[in-house]
Formats: C-alpha cells, structure tokens, sequence
C-alpha cells in the first residue's frame, strides 16, 4: 500500500498528493510518469511526476477531477492509501543544451511543466514560463511558479486576472518582441500543444510536448499508448512521454482520447452517490 | 489388464452455445471415478517415452500409477517433485506435441490423457489442502528473479526447494505474468493460478509488485545488494503491428491490450471493475495463433460476431488444434487465406471496416511453409467495428537499455547458452524474454533449467 502523507487542494478541480513510494521516489526524474490504482476494482491511470523527495521516499502528484476515477482519488485523504503506485515510467526530460526557453503550462499541464521549468532554471537557463488557466480562481502554485523562471506570464481565457488571451499569443507576443528561444517545451490539453507545436514549426524553434495517452501496463507491453511520429508507430510509455511536437500526430491522438468517453461516463454515472454526489 | 480403450475419456466441458456467453472455464475436469479409469490406460513402459517429451521430466507412469491406486496427494506430490505449477500445466501445455505424442498408446488409438490427469490430480490435492512441496533448510543464498510469469516461478520454486531466500520483481500490480493477464478466466482461472503463487509464498518466496526492471532499479543494483544470482523472465514484450493503414483508429487493438482489459483488469465486468473495453457487434482478429484464439474467443463472450483473418492456410495456423476446435465449436468464423490491407474509419475515428485481400499458397520458404502471395482482384471489406492484432511480440528494451553487458540477440532476445546462462556472470535468463514468443511450459522448462545452473554455479 502507497499511503497519502500530504493533500492540498490547488482549486476547485486540482489537488496536489504526496504518496509514499520509496523505490519510485529513489529513481524518479522530471519528465517521467507512475501509475496509479486506487483499490481492487481500480483502473490503471497513468499521471506525470510533479515532484518527488528520494530522502523522504515520497513522490508529488497533481491532478484533476475529470472523471470517475480522480474523483475517487480525490475523495481520499492523508492516511489513506493507494492500492498501487508504480515507476518512475517512461524516459525523462532532455534538458541538454536548452540555454533560452520557453516552457508552456496550460491547465493541468502547469503542474507538470513547473518541474521542468525548475530543473531548466537550476541548471542556469533562461527561462520564460507562459501558463495559462481558464479563470483566475484556478491559477495554482503561483509561489512555485514565480520562483521556477525567468520571467512568469500568466493568461487567462476570461481575462479575470488581467491578461486575457491563450498561452499561444502571449507566446507569439514575446517572440515578436524580439525573445529568442532555442527550445520550446509544450505541456497541457492536445490541442493547446498542438497550437504551439504549429506556431512554432515555421519559426523552426525545437518543440517539445509531453503525451498523456490511454494505457494500461506501462512498461509497453500493451500498446495502447501508441502515437504517430514522423510517420512512425511510438509508445509514449517507452519511448516518451516527451516527443517532438512537429513530428506528433495530434489529430490522431486527440481521436484516440476519445476512445471510451461514453464508458467513462457511463462509470462515473454509476457511481457517483446521488444524495451526496460523492464517488464510493 | 489394463483399460484397453483406444479413445482417451473425453473432457467434460460446459456445452459450446452456453460457455460462449460467459468466462467460466470451459473444460470442467476429470471426476475421480473418470480418472482412474483414464489411468488405467496406462501401460507403464519401461522406457517411459512420454518423460522424454515433457520440457520440465515429470515422471509421468509414476504418477499415474499412484492414481490408479486412488492415491492423489501421492500423485501430485511427485508431479509437484518436477513441476512447479502442475494446475496450470494440466491446463495450458500442448501435450499433443509433448509427452502425448510419445505415448505409446498413441500408436493405435489416442494416447492416454496426461494433462488431464495432471490437472485432476492437482486440482484435488489443492482442494483438499495436501499439497505441499519439499523443501532443504535455508542454505543462506539469496536471489532476484525479474518477472513472476512461467520462467519466473518456476526459477523462483525450484530455488526456494534448494533453501535459497528468493524474491520475485514484478512489474504489474498482480503476479503471474502471462497466466494473469494473457490467458483467459476460461481457460485458466485466475484464482487457482493465485493458488499456485501462494503455494510458493508458502515456500518463503516474496513477491515485490509494482517493480519495474530497468526503471525502478537495475540488474547490476541486484547484484550489488547481495543476491548471488539474478534471473531475468521479463516475458515477450512490445505487440507488433501489420504496419497498414489505420492501425491506430479507435477500435484497433493489439492482443496483449485486448487480453489485458478483460483478464487483468476484469473489463468484463465493467462497470463492476472501472476498466472498460468495448468490442461493438463484430470483431476481426488478425492472425493464428494461441492468442489470436484466445482474443476471438474473449469477443465472442462479450457478443460479437467474431472472424479470424489469417494469411495462410488452418494447416499453416500455429495454434494448438484443441484451441482451434474449440473456436469453431463457440461459433468463430475462420477466414483463411485472407490478409488485411488497410482499417477504414468513421468521421469520428473509429473502425467501420477492414479492406483484406484472398491469398493463395505458393512455393515454400525457408521454413518450409508455403508463402502466401495475393489474389489479383480479390480484394473486399469485411465491416467490423473492432480489430485486434494478434501476430507476435518485439522484446522489451528496458532491460536491455539499462544493462549494457548483457549480450543480447540481433532482433533484442537476450542471449544464453542452453541452461539459461547469459553473458553476464551471475546472470541467467529464459521464457519469451530469451526465445521470443513460445509456450508456458517452454517458459517453465527454461526457468527451472536456469535454476539447475544457478544451483550448479553456487554449491554449497
């Protein structure tokens, strides 16, 4: 069992765990994923490192209540545990050679950009990190943020904070305005990344995103994450999750996403409480 | 006089139209009455040419000799002697290519029922609790098996027998392997293949789940914390694909995810169990082997309309014929001599058909089976909703990327000599992970071969 040692709740839809998984935490990289089952019954959900402590054994998730599954997750509390929690999975980020960059967040995607952001700016790189939330109330760690980078853009897609927009034009903008980037890491929603990517395929500046797709085992034994790249056939679990996002097949992968959204519904229809509206 | 019936008792079995409908096991067993009886076919060669045909040398007259005499803890324990697993291989080995064929028996008439008897007398020991396997005093060895499928166990009980302090390192959170997430419920139930792990935690064998070689630790990290031997069975790994066209349109599946779903991850019973799997109402599955009839036949159980598509001829079909038999008896279509071109999509991306071309045999290649060349003008579409691509594994290159010195093959198996030695001192491997895709009693035959020569390599 993987107990929950931290909970804390970003905003109304993202909370942030720490889980106990010392042989994760031992060899854990930014970049890389675990998966996670809640009990017996559970599916395997695949979800990107936002932290880890080897000293402490402990490894930081971040995610958001979409479905049946998160909400269950989130319903949980310090004390209680995971039935299974495994990694570190995939290969982790290159952060090699990176001297000026720009680095994305958009939604959820800003929990696992952060890391990398952090590790960029660590190692004495420039960095410019352009996160975007649908409305104020949902900016999270703007602490952590701010001290990850270079320089923070925060857009919203209400303008509730003051700077109304997508990630793609505040990214536009700063080019424009003369910004030189040698690499752009993209991490959020398909389409967001799919934007950047098409953004800054002219420009010719290296694209980097980090895929989330359906999958099961992990280790690439069931092939269900496969991308297209470059006109290959890629696992993400092995051979990402970061690909370059010129070469992504985001059509392909959005489609793909919506292989079971009427099982998934139909899952969290069944067990969502009706009096409490709590997942059980 | 021995039973002088030139048939084999047959296997009782859940009728055809109503097994179709459900995961229970098909094959129902051997009652003790039938047992005895199939026993009695025995003739007791002295040679025993059965023995020969087995990968792990149970001696087989001698068990059947203690079930003539109604004496099935005795049986088992000296099937248990050789065979780590003998429910499951009762269940899942070819013996029609094994010890069967050897069977003298065989010669006029069937041969006598061995597997069947090996299950029966697993299956009673187990129930009644008798079973329990011998085992020297703890000899102060200790070693690290990756992988807790056929090789893996089996490598992992034989050790345990010789007193070693074994730990099983497996990556899913269930162990098993294959026989968890591979085989199906109705051909092998999950819950006496748990049985079989816990009679070998009952040996003192740990079990770490959730730990992935080559991510969450290394084979040199193994080595450097005190065991004296590591043993890699880390199975087949990555499914291949045709490489055609809309391989990767919802509704395409490879076999190994197929199989996943429902036997690891029960989507059978979904929403029952949070995992899903959808088949909609006709399903082609694309390729000959075990697999491909153990996919069709888990679709047919979620109620669809399920044809092979294999390339070559049924005599060219790698599956076991029982499996084939079996297939066809629950109402599979087999359409042989036919090879998918290319998956068709609906505007929302998901599979609405499979365009195939008819095949034709031409001149043998160089394994001797007759190449498959295409029919000009043949071509059709077949409208199925789902595909499942079931033609073979590439190894898994976790292991290899994080453990430079391990000689391995050209196309990624890891090399070893006969007994399972690798390249790398203290290092044995077998199953899948060595020969690519095989059997699970190849697999067992593997591991409990690499044991003998850790053993050998580390006396006392």
């Amino acid at each position: 069992m993987y107990p929950i040692v931290k909970k804390r709740v970003l905003n109304e839809t993202t909370t942030l765990m720490e889980i106990e998984a010392p042989l994760v935490a031992r060899k854990a990289l930014p970049g890389q994923f675990i998966i996670f089952r809640i009990d017996e019954e559970g599916e395997r959900v695949p979800l990107t490192i936002a932290g880890y402590d080897r000293e402490k054994g402990t490894v930081t998730i971040i995610f958001q209540k979409v479905g049946y599954t998160t909400e269950k997750l989130d319903s949980l509390n310090e004390g209680d545990s995971l039935m299974d929690f495994v990694g570190p999975l995939g290969e982790p980020s290159s952060t090699e050679g990176i001297k000026r960059c720009a680095v994305i967040g958009g939604g959820l995607g800003v929990a696992i950009a952060y890391p990398q952001a952090k590790a960029l700016h660590d190692a004495g790189a420039e960095v410019d990190l352009i996160v975007g939330f649908r409305n104020e109330h949902l900016i999270i760690l703007k602490d952590e943020l701010e001290a990850a980078c270079t320089n923070l853009i925060i857009m919203t897609d209400d303008g509730s904070n003051g700077n109304k927009g997508f990630v793609t034009q505040a990214l536009e903008k700063q080019i424009q305005a003369g910004r030189e980037y040698d690499t752009v890491i993209a991490i959020g929603p398909l389409p967001m990344m799919k934007a950047v990517s098409e953004m800054t395929r002219p420009l010719a500046i290296k694209t980097i995103v980090s895929m989330n797709p359906i999958m099961i085992d992990g280790t690439g034994m069931c092939g269900g994450c496969r991308l297209t790249v470059g006109g290959e056939t890629k696992f993400a679990c092995v051979d990402g999750p970061d690909f370059d996002g010129h070469l992504v097949d985001f059509d392909e992968a959005m489609a793909r996403g919506r292989m079971f959204r009427p099982e998934e519904a139909k899952a969290r229809e069944k067990h969502i409480c009706n009096l409490t509206g709590e997942a059980r | 006089m021995a039973n002088m019936s030139l048939q084999k008792h047959p296997m009782p079995e859940q009728d055809p139209v109503v097994r179709a409908g459900n995961f229970k096991e098909v094959a129902l067993g051997y009652t003790r009455e039938i047992a005895m009886e199939e026993a009695d076919r025995c003739l007791h060669c002295k040679n025993m040419p059965c023995v020969s045909g087995c990968p792990v040398n149970v001696p087989i007259p001698d068990f059947i000799e203690k079930i003539k005499a109604g004496d099935i803890t005795g049986a088992y324990q000296i099937i248990r002697s050789q065979n780590a697993l003998p429910a499951i291989c009762g269940r899942v080995c070819p013996q029609e290519s094994q010890c069967e064929s050897k069977c003298v028996r065989g010669i006029k008439g069937e041969p006598v029922g061995i597997g069947r008897l090996e299950r029966f007398a697993a299956d009673t020991a187990m129930a009644e609790g008798t079973a329990k396997a011998e085992q020297k005093p703890a000899c102060g060895k200790k070693a690290a098996v990756i992988g807790s499928g056929p090789a893996g166990l089996t490598c992992a009980g034989e050790l345990a027998k010789a007193g070693w302090d074994v730990t099983i390192y497996e990556a899913l959170h269930t162990a098993g392997g294959v026989l968890m997430y591979g085989i199906p419920e109705f051909r092998l139930p999950k819950a006496l293949v748990s049985r079989e792990i816990a009679s070998l935690k009952d040996m003192g064998v740990k079990i770490i789940t959730n730990a992935v070689a080559g991510k969450a630790f290394t084979v040199d990290e193994l080595l450097a914390e005190g065991n004296d031997a590591v043993f890699i069975g880390s199975g087949a790994g990555l499914p291949n694909f045709q490489k055609i066209p809309g391989e990767s349109l919802c509704g395409v599946y490879s076999a190994n995810e197929f199989l996943t779903r429902l036997n690891l991850m029960k989507a059978y019973t979904f929403p029952e169990h949070d995992t899903p799997v959808k088949v909609g109402s006709r399903v082609a599955v694309i390729g000959g082997g075990n697999v491909a009839m153990d996919a069709a036949r888990c679709a047919k159980r979620l109620g669809a309309e399920v044809t092979i598509v294999y390339r070559r001829s049924e005599k060219e079909m790698p599956a076991r014929a029982e499996e084939v038999h079996h297939a066809k008896e629950e109402g599979i279509i087999f359409k042989m001599l036919t090879a998918p071109t290319r998956i068709n999509g609906d505007e929302n991306g998901f599979v609405k058909g499979m365009e195939c071309i008819e095949m034709q045999l031409g001149e043998p290649d160089e394994r001797g089976r007759r190449r498959p060349v295409p029919v000009a003008g043949s071509e059709f579409e077949l409208p199925v909703e789902t595909v499942i691509v079931a033609i073979g594994n590439s190894p898994n290159p976790l292991i290899k990327k994080t453990t430079p010195d391990l000689p391995t093959e050209k196309w990624g198996g890891i090399q070893t000599d006969e007994n399972g030695r690798t390249g790398k001192k203290n290092v044995y491997a077998g199953g899948d992970a060595v020969t690519g895709a095989a059997t699970v009693i190849l697999a067992m035959g593997a591991g409990k071969k690499a044991a003998a020569a850790i053993l050998e390599d580390h006396p006392d």
